[in-house]
């Protein structure tokens, strides 16, 4: 089984641990063995451990430390952000925050909604044993 | 950004002027300590070993953090060091890669503590540099001058995202492959 994502120039990662967590940063440069200097749109360049990094699919095409403005730019050109809201790790991770953003009363509109659903599926599911049994 | 242990200080002092000499020469240094106060005691034990000169007949004129122009650039600082061993002192000269000198200065002080078992007080920096990517002479910072640098992460451990989320005990192995 041969690796698939590789740290490299313009590699997309995601931050899963410290202060910056949850963020899709853009590896630029590596320092080490285990850090590499790590930049975004909206944060100042700074050097990060490769172990609070996971990797993803994405890369994009940029030189060795490139400026704020053509990273951005190379950003914008692999709509990265676009991309990453469309891939499945993405969309989970919206359901997450929108699940842990709920309040109450959204809590209990949504358990209606599910026993609303439950109810349907059930009456097509009685049709359905109806059919096959005459 | 990353608290570092070690401050890099510039520290200016001479001697009290006396009949003899009414303007000393100023002697300027600039060296590593964990605080100011380390710092203008270092500052004394140095221009000690190189002037008739103590704390108690001279004076202390400036002392100043120096802080790192670029911290946004990876450089490549050569560390030349006296350290003492077991058996006696010798000198080093090591190479490390990082963003500020500071950083590169703590990882010195780590990697002799873990090599060599220097205490940090057994270690005198003689100098630093900013070495360009061509006069590096270890192999280890030179594997890393490739601008299309590429490698995998052999092995991804899962951590908690914060340590207030860390369990002792785990119901399964955890899955190290990326």
């Amino acid at each position: 089984m041969p690796f698939k994502r590789y740290v490299e120039i313009g590699r997309v990662a995601l931050v899963n641990y410290g202060k910056d967590y949850g963020k899709l940063v853009v590896i630029v440069d590596v320092v080490d063995q285990n850090r590499a200097l790590v930049d975004s749109p909206d944060m100042v360049r700074c050097q990060i451990n490769f172990k609070r990094l996971t990797l993803t699919d994405i890369t994009i095409d940029i030189k060795r430390t490139p400026k704020k403005k053509e990273l951005v730019k190379a950003m914008e050109a692999a709509d990265v952000k676009n991309k990453w809201e469309n891939s499945s790790w993405g969309r989970k991770l919206i359901v997450k925050k929108r699940r842990e953003a709920l309040t109450d009363f959204d809590r209990f509109k949504l358990m209606l909604a599910k026993i609303k659903k439950a109810s349907l599926v059930r009456e097509e599911l009685a049709k359905l044993k109806k059919q096959t049994k005459a | 950004m990353v608290t570092y242990k070690f401050h890099q200080y510039q520290v200016v002092g001479r001697a009290l002027p006396s009949e003899k000499d009414e303007a000393p020469k100023i002697y300027r240094m600039k060296l590593w300590a964990t605080n100011e106060v380390r710092a203008k005691s270092k500052f004394w034990y140095f221009l000690r070993k190189l002037k008739k000169v103590k704390k108690s007949n001279g004076q202390m004129l400036a002392i100043n953090e120096i802080f790192e122009k670029n911290p946004t650039t990876i450089k490549n600082y050569g560390i030349w060091l006296r350290y003492q061993s077991r058996t006696g002192y010798h000198n080093m000269y090591k190479e490390y890669r990082d963003t500020t000198l500071n950083g590169g200065i703590e990882q010195m002080y780590t990697e002799m503590g873990s090599r060599h078992r220097v205490r940090n007080h057994c270690i005198q920096i003689i100098k630093t540099a900013t070495i360009p990517a061509k006069l590096c002479k270890r192999e280890s910072t030179k594997q890393f001058h490739n601008s299309k640098i590429k490698f995998p992460l052999v092995s991804k451990k899962v951590r908690p995202p914060t340590r207030k989320l860390k369990t002792t005990y785990k119901a399964s192995k955890p899955n190290l492959f990326v």
